[in-house]
């Protein structure tokens, strides 16, 4: 059976795509890579999607979920390369990717996806100093 | 105005690892004829949508890869038939976000976007075909 690896680093794990995907693989690449984000207790998840040349319908809600399903998790999704033609492509089709964040490059979405992680742990130092007035 | 079919190449699709050396069949014979890039991404993604379509509600059937010309257009056309279920309200199959299944409802309504010409014909109980074409330059 073809599996997509998963690599971790730090904080994050990464993920390149590089075959074209046939349904049950990304299906398997789905709920792998939501049990590594639960085990590794990872904070963000880049996906590589430089090398796919076509994302239809259901690779798209695919890409949706991950992302939801890391949102609960606690951790941060971000798709990285896709190409120009791909992106008219899922416009058209009439799958706008809404609740993914996307990055142009590999190295913009690291950016990103730190700037998230930083952000989150703001809000959550913020909220437990509320927590502490409320109680007293 | 007549339509002539220069080649043809016929694929028969049974299971889900048919559909990955589908999609590169239909690939190698839109670059072929020099379509763009994004004329092939669009192809695919249609045939991709159609020929999954086919596994999920008729568990397979035949499709036909031809490279087709009319007039001064040179182009692609797909055939997908199968002998399912067939579609019993084919309006309503067409509409966005409608699905019989657990799937975003995209497939059909959004294949017909993305190619120029889509035609859809089904009878129930004997099955459904689904035949579209892409210009090179269209």
């Amino acid at each position: 059976m073809d599996k997509i690896p998963i690599l971790r680093m730090g904080h994050f794990l990464l993920v390149t795509i590089q075959v074209d995907l046939y349904d049950q693989l990304a299906l398997n690449l789905e709920s792998d890579l939501v049990q590594m984000v639960n085990k590794t207790q990872a904070k963000g998840v880049l996906i590589d999607i430089s090398a796919v040349s076509i994302v239809d319908s259901f690779m798209g809600r695919i890409i949706g979920n991950i992302a939801s399903m890391s949102r609960i998790l606690d951790a941060q999704t971000v798709v990285v390369g896709m190409q120009p033609a791909v992106a008219i492509t899922l416009i058209e089709l009439g799958l706008p990717l809404t609740g993914v964040h996307t990055a142009l490059n590999v190295e913009r979405g690291m950016t990103l996806l730190k700037e998230k992680i930083l952000i989150g742990d703001y809000d959550e130092d913020d909220e437990t100093g509320d927590d502490d007035n409320s109680a007293e | 105005m007549m339509i002539i079919a220069l080649s043809k190449d016929i694929m028969q699709i049974i299971r889900e690892q048919d559909v990955v050396p589908f999609r590169n069949r239909v690939k190698e014979n839109a670059v072929k004829i020099k379509m763009s890039l994004l004329n092939q991404t669009k192809l695919i993604t249609a045939a991709s949508e159609l020929v999954r379509n086919m596994l999920k509600y008729a568990g397979g059937g035949q499709t036909i890869i031809e490279i087709i010309t009319k007039e001064r257009l040179t182009g692609i056309r797909l055939t997908f038939a199968d002998q399912g279920p067939g579609i019993p309200d084919i309006q309503q199959a067409m509409k966005d976000g409608y699905s019989t299944g657990k799937s975003l409802g995209l497939g059909l309504p959004g294949a017909k976007r993305l190619v120029n010409e889509f035609a859809i014909t089904s009878e129930k109980g004997k099955g459904t075909t689904v035949i579209i074409i892409k210009w090179t330059n269209g």
